[in-house]
């Protein structure tokens, strides 16, 4: 017979307690530690998310634009919107201040583009460990 | 902004570097722990990087 694990949902904690440093942690790669006197990890992650960052814009790659249309569509452009988001100021600076590219052909061009779309990735994971740290699940 | 012109190698060696200091920093609980899994998941990058590498060297004849 088949044993069904019982698993107790976790109510959220206040939002108080993590809405700042998961703020400030996708503001500024790795400030969410900072924040949270995590010093040495929120360096790591601040030097790793932003030179992932500025190598993808040195190489030249495209910000992606959300686009609706067939699935895969909407899933590469709305998911690379998602991820060049999360990398925060440094995405919104790089929009701001004109230095978004065009989609261009090219093997570098494209490197360049799944760089911008990791180094946001990289910052989504440094959201969580902020997110977990002020709640107290991480030390 | 300055252009840079990286190759495959260099760009994959490079992501994988970045990748594994951020994996490494937010799975574990010690210091301990994170540098032996960011190491460990650098060679597993470079594993399949070079794995790969010679796969397609081969399937291409």
């Amino acid at each position: 017979m088949a044993t069904k694990a019982i698993t107790t949902k976790q109510p959220l904690p206040p939002i108080k307690l993590w809405a700042p440093a998961v703020g400030v942690a996708w503001l500024i790669p790795g400030g969410g530690h900072f924040m949270l006197k995590r010093t040495g990890r929120g360096g790591l992650i601040f030097v790793s998310v932003t030179a992932m960052f500025l190598l993808g814009l040195m190489m030249r790659g495209a910000m992606f634009q959300p686009q609706t249309g067939d699935i895969l569509t909407t899933l590469i452009y709305c998911g690379g919107f998602i991820g060049d988001l999360s990398s925060g100021l440094l995405y919104l600076l790089t929009t701001w201040l004109g230095y978004a590219q065009p989609d261009v052909a090219g093997h570098v061009h494209d490197y360049g583009t799944k760089f911008l779309v990791g180094a946001g990735l990289l910052n989504i994971l440094g959201m969580v460990d902020a997110f977990e740290i002020a709640t107290g699940k991480k030390s | 902004m300055p252009k840079m012109n990286l190759s495959h190698f260099e760009a994959a060696l490079l992501f994988a570097l970045f990748t594994s200091i951020v994996l490494g920093v937010v799975t574990k609980k010690t210091d301990h722990d994170r540098l032996r899994y960011g190491l460990r998941s650098f060679a597993y990058f470079m594993a399949a990087l070079f794995g790969l590498a010679w796969l397609m060297h081969f399937g291409h004849g």
